[in-house]
């Protein structure tokens, strides 16, 4: 297959994969709805699925070390792309995973953008989980990513995932949902901001059915203009297990954002803390880094990259 | 050159009047000066750094600095002419590394090795303060050192502490009072002003002000000054062991 990206297909790869030019390894690239490019590497094996659109992976037992990239572009308007990736990651690996959706909508009609990503680790698998998702492009039309993402983690597993969207998606509706056997661990990082008239919703279940396992939400968003927020993560502890959700949340301009974490217990030995705060940047914290030489402008936007870094 | 001319600083008292923190005050601190200002708490000590970082405006009067009137000047650009304030309560941010907050100050990424002797030079001798980021999972301590390690990056040409003491262990304040001692040593051109009401820095000054009731009622050397603040004047090289004060236990208030 012959590979044709684009300057724009180039520079949102960059943009959400960190990539340029074809990486090594495994990889599987799609635009507009369509295989661009894939890659198998001795251990992991990319396929088609059958019954609906996307791919399986299969991650071989005891593969240490490798990355496998599976960005989606969309640049045509008025697309509305489903996919459902589904990694099937064998017993004591190490990978890491870098996902992503980049959106250039130049046009008045909406793109979007559905991903659902489904995770099952083997026992005493390492996973580390990266996904970015952006939207550019002088268009009037939509940008939505409504990115689903299900985690199964069996004994010992460790999980870390990473979900940032900064800037440029109109519409967002994220739901993520894990369950943790034994001994499993799970820290999900979510990074938001929005800006304009955009709307995001984040809703997490995270179910802790173990003894020993446990998880750790951390989400930072940034709210500004007249965006409006909603996060609702949920962490269920059904065994002797640790949760802990923090929501920080620094709201600008006329931004609406609603934190309402849950925690529910069903075992006497669950242990879940949830904290929220949301606030404006800190006074203090403007003028410290003007007596820095700063301007408040460039304070300002300190203080944002360094809260979402 | 620092220039305080005629500086009045009121803010509103809630009774539709005004309430004056500042009173007609005139000041002129030198390059190469150590000086420290003290006096009594609520006296506008800090009101009156605040005023020359430009962090607050006066009612009247003038500020000059070099020559230049920077009365209306904003903090950024009384920061490049060469002012650094050091925070009597810092800020801390979540997400800002230790490291990034030194190379903000200094303008430039600076090598490991030199933030490293900034940290040091307030006490804080491990590196991994470098990864460390300035929010709540750091002491109050910590925090206040790193501040004033964030003015010694900056290297201003007039530096203001608020008083650096406070907060500080006393293993790490011996460190930090040698510090002082060290920049004002060099004698390259840099003025530092300190707020403080301790001996120890009291007496390292080349002239100490003392501020009440938003006025300088004396100003002075160590010498002349530190007897009628109450301190006596010891040799840097240490201090004479007192004789044990006898205690009467039943004297001692328990409630505080």
């Amino acid at each position: 297959m012959t590979v044709d990206l684009s300057p724009i297909d180039e520079s949102l790869l960059a943009e959400i994969a960190g990539l340029h030019g074809m990486p090594k390894g495994a990889f599987n690239i799609r635009r507009d709805g369509q295989l661009v490019e894939r890659h198998n590497s001795a251990f992991i094996e990319i396929s088609t699925k059958t019954d609906v659109p996307g791919i399986d992976i299969h991650i071989a037992p005891g593969t240490k070390g490798e990355t496998v990239y599976i960005p989606v572009i969309v640049t045509q308007s008025g697309l509305k792309d489903v996919v459902y990736n589904t990694f099937y990651i064998g017993e004591d690996c190490d990978v890491k995973i870098v996902a992503g959706c980049g959106i250039h909508n130049s046009s008045h009609e909406a793109s979007e953008h559905d991903g659902i990503h489904s995770f099952y680790l083997g026992k005493n698998s390492r996973v580390s989980y990266v996904e970015k998702h952006y939207g550019e492009g002088e268009g009037t039309g939509e940008r939505i990513l409504n990115p689903t993402t299900n985690v199964y983690m069996e004994e010992g597993s460790y999980c870390e995932m990473e979900m940032v969207q900064l800037r440029g998606v109109t519409s967002t509706v994220r739901d993520t949902n894990a369950e943790l056997a034994a001994g499993s661990k799970l820290v999900l990082v979510e990074k938001l901001l929005t800006h304009d008239k955009q709307t995001a919703v984040s809703n997490m279940k995270i179910e802790l059915k173990g003894d020993d396992s446990s998880v750790q939400v951390i989400s930072r968003s940034v709210a500004q203009d007249d965006s409006v927020q909603v996060f609702n993560p949920l962490v269920i502890g059904e065994a002797a297990c640790r949760g802990h959700v923090q929501c920080d949340a620094i709201i600008m301009g006329n931004a609406k954002v609603k934190a309402i974490p849950g925690i529910e217990a069903a075992s006497e030995d669950a242990l879940l803390v949830h904290e929220a705060a949301i606030g404006k940047i800190a006074g203090d914290q403007i003028v410290k880094l003007m007596t820095l030489g700063l301007t408040e402008e460039e304070a300002e936007k300190e203080i944002l990259d360094d809260f979402l870094s | 050159m620092l220039e305080l001319k005629n500086l009045v600083f009121e803010v509103p008292n809630g009774e539709g009047g005004t309430k004056r923190i500042i009173d007609d005050l005139s000041l002129t601190i030198g390059d190469d000066r150590f000086t420290v200002i003290t006096g009594p708490n609520g006296g506008g000590k800090s009101t009156l750094a605040k005023l020359i970082m430009g962090i607050e405006q006066p009612t009247s009067g003038q500020i000059l600095f070099d020559g230049q009137d920077v009365t209306n000047l904003s903090i950024t650009a009384r920061a490049k002419l060469g002012i650094g304030y050091g925070f009597q309560q810092p800020a801390r941010f979540k997400g800002m590394k230790v490291k990034k907050l030194l190379d903000i100050a200094a303008g430039r990424k600076l090598p490991m090795l030199a933030c490293n002797e900034y940290l040091s030079k307030v006490g804080l001798c491990s590196a991994s303060y470098l990864t460390r980021e300035v929010d709540k999972s750091l002491s109050g301590g910590e925090v206040k050192r790193i501040e004033i390690a964030t003015i010694l990056a900056r290297d201003p040409k007039l530096a203001i502490y608020d008083e650096p003491e406070a907060g500080i262990d006393l293993w790490s304040f011996d460190r930090l009072t040698e510090t002082f001692r060290d920049i004002h040593a060099a004698r390259d051109g840099r003025s530092i002003v300190i707020i403080s009401h301790q001996e120890r820095i009291i007496q390292l000054a080349d002239e100490i002000v003392l501020l009440r009731d938003g006025k300088v009622v004396d100003t002075g050397t160590p010498e002349q000054l530190m007897p009628q603040l109450g301190f006596r004047l010891t040799s840097p090289g240490g201090c004479p062991l007192s004789s044990p004060t006898e205690l009467h236990l039943t004297e001692i208030p328990t409630t505080c």
